[in-house]
């Protein structure tokens, strides 16, 4: 039953076709001179627009020749961009004014009527289909022979279960990977600054200052260094004791000198965005804040997990050094991320 | 003004006059069409095809801006594969850029480098790729939603709609995979969120990720994979739905506005040849050029400022391009649920978006499907709804359009946090429950909208349009004079169907009593002939008194000194 | 020296004269180090001077000693100012931050208020108040000296997560913001580097070398000079 009410008194009549409007270039022969030459000129500025294109192409060049700036200068590029690109633009957009001003003005704008047939097909066509679906399988005989039905069945459920074979060799399985980081499989390592690689002194850390650290063993020429940096990126910051609120992380650093995962436990961004009075630590992507006086806990977004620590202690030179790994795997949460996996 | 209006049908079209240019033009057509008709049969094509008639409305011009940015897409993608090299492996770059001289980067970004600054036209024609890629994806929306607002997804047309929906998320993959393959820092990160998300699935995340990355993010393996979806398996893909949209397109001939002539029988327009062969074939190039002279002054997505990807930095102000931000504002939104279930944990801060993204494609793409049911209309409809006419889809499609909204600010809180000198803090939360209050809100008032302007166009179809000129009568009474519309303006106002909610039972079950119920519950009454009749009487009083008093000269005394 | 030593016929002369040799020797030495870049010397009367435009114009917040003050419910109303070195004040009034206009998520850059030679005085007599990061010697401008490339791997690692990839800038928590950091003065930019002016954690010389400093602002002047090689000349001079 359909919610469509029929209309009272059968409705409206519809009036037809309302009479045409000439336009000024069907009745009056300078108005048709006066579109054709707009035309043909818009036609003949697209040449133009292709003559420009062509030259500013040899001409202005972003790494050689350039007419209007010095070689290889950033202009030099900006130049041949802006050239380049308007020579196109006026080579294809005139065309295609032209082409529509044409059908606008000069082309029939009388309105043509045609009819619409039902999309269903006609009672005949729709018996011959049935009828030579039916022959056709009579034919096949798939009715008749059920063993080569369903042998056929089988195999066709078959064949897509080999797929799965050439997928699961596009990667190797997770294994422990997801579970540990570099710092785990070379315990001892010197935390190093990210940006040369040097170790750092528990001296260096100056009060409300942040490192960017990588391990000191992970250079590149490590195997798979950018997997490893992805997953052993951290920060090291400095705060005044008196302000902690978590003993636990404390005491896994070193007179106020603390070292976090950067990676988010949200989506995985690199975080880091510290902010020195607050000790707040923001991801740029989704925002979550962690505050690294209280373990790096969650106070604000969408990430659940505290940044996993790393506990830290001072080597006999002063440097700060990295027993082990994070006390729990770094990123994004997964199904089985509590579940200990032995390196 | 120049329009000089003629009332019998019109036949003053000139003569077309074979002068001797022409008559060449006709004979070399002659002489190809008949090779052409001798192999391929093409007489039988231009038959079928040339004077097919089309509808003209500035509404549809949408789906043919999405189709001609596709064909830029893939003539500036072609440029593109001749210079880009898809490798992960690690070089030293050497090239112009200063700031990066003596960095190490990875192939791929190398060649991004290479296109964008030495190769002549490289960087307009990245830029024409970039950019019409963003122009596909905002003329698929807004297609999309001309169509789902005029109802051009009924019988028997759902078919096609599912085939375009397919083509928007298509369209995304496209995108997505474009984006992340010169391997900068912001692509680099997108695709880190990507991989945390798959992580996030249960039991099967872990393998997911080391199948598509081919071991341990980022690994060498996603950029060469991603190159050959992009270039390879979607755009093989769209092409091919194209196909079939197109072909659905010419076989269910397109949907026509109601206006006077015009049926659900028939097809009012201009024929493919010449006039849409002139008018869309010269768009084409109208879009072409347009989208070039964007690129050629506008630059975006200068991968040289995000430097070459490496897992530890990210920038300040990281989003994807537009048509994705909706997917990462989910992921902002979100308060921090995790829940660990036996040792085994969900991630309800990733989970939970992204099931609301699949609920809401899935709602767009069933919406034919849903609404079909409510009505039980089983009619074939080639005649497009005015989006007033129908408040409830109309307030749904508005609110669909305001969650997808809220969803894309979200992912833009930081920037809007500094232009407005806001609390990324508070603007969160505003938008948390802006995510909830904004699409009812926005439903509701979308429905009251519609439900005002239909009562606004029954006043004007029974009563004419106001003229502002008032007549006093010899009592006092001040009539205004109303302009009755012709029977032409008319028709559009009184054309529509009307529903009405059905009771239960009689085959009807309760639950579609109440859908019916919430879309039709609310509703004008449509003009009925006897409705017109009378206005038209009382009109004819009214008209009979103002022209006693006026000696039917409608003008005002200062209208008639000035003459 | 020779007038000194000319003056003074005391056989302690010599000694006096070979202490304030080791002195100065050691003070050019100091001078050198990194850590405690000495640009210039600030005489008395610029320590003088600058205690005056202090009384006048910062004490209401800071104290009438630079103490720093608290509210009556413990919440700083001007930090302490003890030891945060001549560089800070260069920074902090030189960019307009300071004076601060109104309270808020925290203090903008604006117009300056000081001219040179009142910013002088004032990180004259701040200086003199206790030991702290001076403003860094000309050596370390000297951008001709810096290294692009490497100066760009510095800042995506250390600055872009808030400053943005292309030094444009960017939101932080509760209304605070990282400020843009391209087309600014060489000198702000190593002072902010240096003290961590605000929510910016401090990269002082031991986390960033004064090399490494000098290589971050040449490559923020790369941004600066050829920013995005396809945006127009005069987009540029707009932002």
């Amino acid at each position: 039953m359909s919610a469509i009410s029929s209309k009272e008194g059968g409705g409206f009549p519809n009036p037809g076709l309302p009479p045409h409007v000439h336009r000024q270039a069907d009745i009056s022969k300078a108005a048709e001179k006066r579109a054709e030459l707009i035309v043909a000129s818009m036609f003949l500025l697209s040449v133009v627009g292709t003559v420009l294109f062509i030259a500013a192409y040899f001409l202005v060049t972003p790494t050689g020749i350039n007419l209007f700036a010095e070689e290889k200068s950033p202009s030099a590029l900006w130049w041949s961009n802006l050239t380049i690109g308007l020579g196109l633009a006026i080579a294809v957009f005139f065309i295609g004014a032209a082409a529509v001003h044409w059908a606008k003005t000069l082309m029939p704008d009388e309105e043509m009527v045609e009819e619409r047939h039902d999309i269903r097909s006609s009672d005949e066509t729709r018996e011959a289909a049935v009828g030579i679906i039916n022959d056709g399988l009579e034919e096949s005989g798939i009715a008749r022979r059920p063993v080569i039905v369903t042998a056929m069945v089988a195999a066709l459920a078959a064949l897509p279960i080999a797929v799965l074979a050439p997928l699961s060799t596009l990667g190797p399985l997770p294994g422990n990977k997801l579970h540990h980081t570099f710092w785990g499989h070379n315990p001892g390592q010197r935390l190093a600054r990210d940006h040369d690689g040097t170790p750092i002194k528990l001296s260096d850390v100056a009060m409300n200052s942040i490192f960017h650290i990588m391990p000191e063993g992970l250079t590149s020429e490590t195997e798979h260094h950018i997997e490893e940096r992805a997953k052993a990126a951290a920060v090291i910051v400095r705060f005044d004791p008196k302000l902690a609120k978590n003993e636990d992380s404390m005491a896994m650093g070193v007179e106020g000198v603390l070292a976090f995962s950067k990676i988010c436990t949200h989506v995985g961004c690199p975080v880091a965005l510290y902010e020195q009075q607050t000790h707040h630590m923001l991801c740029p992507c989704h925002q979550s804040t962690f505050d690294v006086t209280d373990g790096a806990k969650v106070i604000f977004g969408p990430a659940h997990r505290p940044l996993p620590q790393l506990p830290i202690q001072v080597d006999d030179e002063g440097y700060l050094v990295a027993p082990g790994d994070f006390i729990e795997p770094i990123g994004p949460s997964f199904w089985n991320i509590h579940k200990n996996k032995d390196v | 003004m120049c329009d000089h209006v003629s009332t019998t049908t019109p036949s003053t079209r000139k003569q077309t006059s074979v002068d001797a240019n022409n008559s060449r033009v006709y004979k070399l057509g002659a002489v190809g069409g008949d090779w052409l008709d001798k192999r391929v049969a093409g007489g039988g094509l231009i038959k079928f095809m040339a004077r097919k008639i089309f509808p003209d409305h500035w509404s549809f011009m949408f789906g043919e801006v999405a189709l001609y940015s596709f064909v830029i897409l893939l003539i500036s993608g072609t440029f593109l594969t001749m210079f880009f090299d898809p490798s992960m492996s690690e070089v030293v770059y050497n090239g112009p850029y200063e700031a990066l001289q003596g960095a190490t980067m990875s192939r791929a970004y190398e060649s991004t480098l290479e296109i964008s600054f030495e190769v002549t036209g490289g960087l307009l024609f990245r830029q024409m790729h970039h950019w019409s890629a963003l122009v596909f994806m905002v003329a698929i929306f807004v297609h999309m939603f001309r169509v789902f607002f005029t109802g051009a997804f009924r019988k028997p047309r759902e078919l096609n709609w599912l085939v375009g929906f397919t083509l928007m998320v298509l369209g995304m993959v496209a995108g997505f995979s474009g984006y992340s393959l010169p391997d900068d820092v912001l692509s680099g990160n997108g695709l880190r969120v990507v991989e945390g998300l798959m992580k996030s699935m249960p039991v099967v995340g872990t393998y997911l990720v080391m199948l598509m990355f081919g071991g341990e993010f980022p690994g060498t393996d996603i950029i060469p994979r991603l190159f050959t979806v992009h270039i390879l398996l979607v755009p093989a893909m769209i092409l091919g739905l194209i196909a079939i949209h197109l072909v659905l397109l010419v076989l269910h001939k397109h949907t026509q506005y109601p206006g006077p002539g015009r049926t659900e029988r028939n097809v009012v327009g201009f024929p493919v040849f010449p006039v849409y062969a002139a008018k869309a074939g010269g768009f084409f190039f109208l879009v072409f050029g347009i989208i070039t002279m964007i690129s050629a002054t506008t630059s975006i997505n200068g991968v040289w400022n995000y430097g070459p990807y490496d897992p530890s930095p990210v920038s300040a102000g990281s989003q994807p391009d537009w048509y994705m931000l909706w997917t990462d504002g989910g992921l902002r939104l979100i308060p921090g649920w995790e829940s660990t279930i036996f040792g085994y944990v969900l991630s309800w801060n990733m989970l939970i978006p992204m099931g609301i993204y699949g609920l809401l494609l899935a709602a767009l793409a069933l919406y034919p499907f849903l609404e079909a049911w409510v009505t039980g209309d089983d009619r074939e409809h080639h005649l497009n709804d005015l989006p007033y006419n129908t408040p409830v889809r109309t307030g749904l499609g508005v609110a669909w359009i305001m969650t997808y909204l809220i969803l894309a600010l979200a992912a833009t809180n930081d920037l809007i946090a500094i232009a407005l000198d806001l609390s990324i803090n508070d603007l969160t939360w505003a938008l948390r429950i802006g995510f909830f209050v904004v699409p009812v809100l926005s439903f509701y008032i979308t429905k009251r909208l519609c439900l005002s302007i239909q009562r606004q166009k029954r006043d004007l179809a029974l009563h004419g349009e106001e003229t502002s000129r008032i007549v006093r009568t010899d009592t006092g009474n001040m009539i205004e004079i109303h302009a009755p519309l012709s029977e032409y303006d008319r028709w559009v106002l009184v054309q529509h169907d009307d529903y009405r909610p059905l009771k239960a039972g009689k085959g009807v079950s309760a639950l579609r009593a109440k859908a019916t119920s919430f879309f039709f519950k609310d509703r004008i009454d449509p003009v009925t002939p006897a409705e017109l009749r009378e206005a038209l009487e009382h009109h004819g009083h009214e008209k009979h008194v103002i022209d006693e008093l006026t000696g039917g000269d409608y003008r005002t005394p200062s209208e008639k000194s000035s003459h | 020296m020779k007038a000194l030593a000319a003056r003074r016929h005391h056989p302690m002369a010599l000694l006096v004269i070979l202490l304030l040799a080791l002195v100065a020797t050691g003070g050019l030495y100091a001078a050198l180090q990194p850590q405690t870049a000495q640009a210039e010397a600030y005489t008395e009367d610029d320590v003088d001077a600058g205690e005056a435009l202090f009384l006048a114009n910062c004490a209401t917040c800071h104290g009438r000693n630079a103490e720093g003050l608290l509210d009556a419910d413990g919440g700083t109303i001007g930090p302490s100012l003890i030891g945060v070195g001549a560089a800070s004040v260069d920074f902090q009034v030189g960019t307009g931050r300071m004076p601060m206009q109104s309270a808020g998520a925290q203090a903008a850059r604006k117009p300056p208020q000081m001219n040179e030679e009142q910013t002088r005085q004032l990180a004259a007599y701040v200086a003199s108040l206790g030991p702290g990061p001076a403003v860094p010697d000309e050596e370390w401008l000297d951008t001709s000296k810096g290294d692009a490339t490497k100066g760009g791997e510095i800042f995506r690692i250390n600055c872009a997560m808030c400053h943005n990839a292309a030094g444009a800038g960017g939101a932080l928590t509760r209304g605070k913001y990282a400020p843009p950091v391209v087309g600014l003065e060489s000198k702000h930019v190593y002072e902010a580097m240096e003290t961590g002016p605000q929510n910016m954690p401090v990269f002082n010389d031991t986390n960033l070398s004064p090399s490494d400093k000098r290589d971050v602002i040449r490559y923020l002047e790369t941004l600066d000079e050829t920013g995005s090689p396809a945006v127009s000349p005069w987009a540029r001079s707009v932002r």
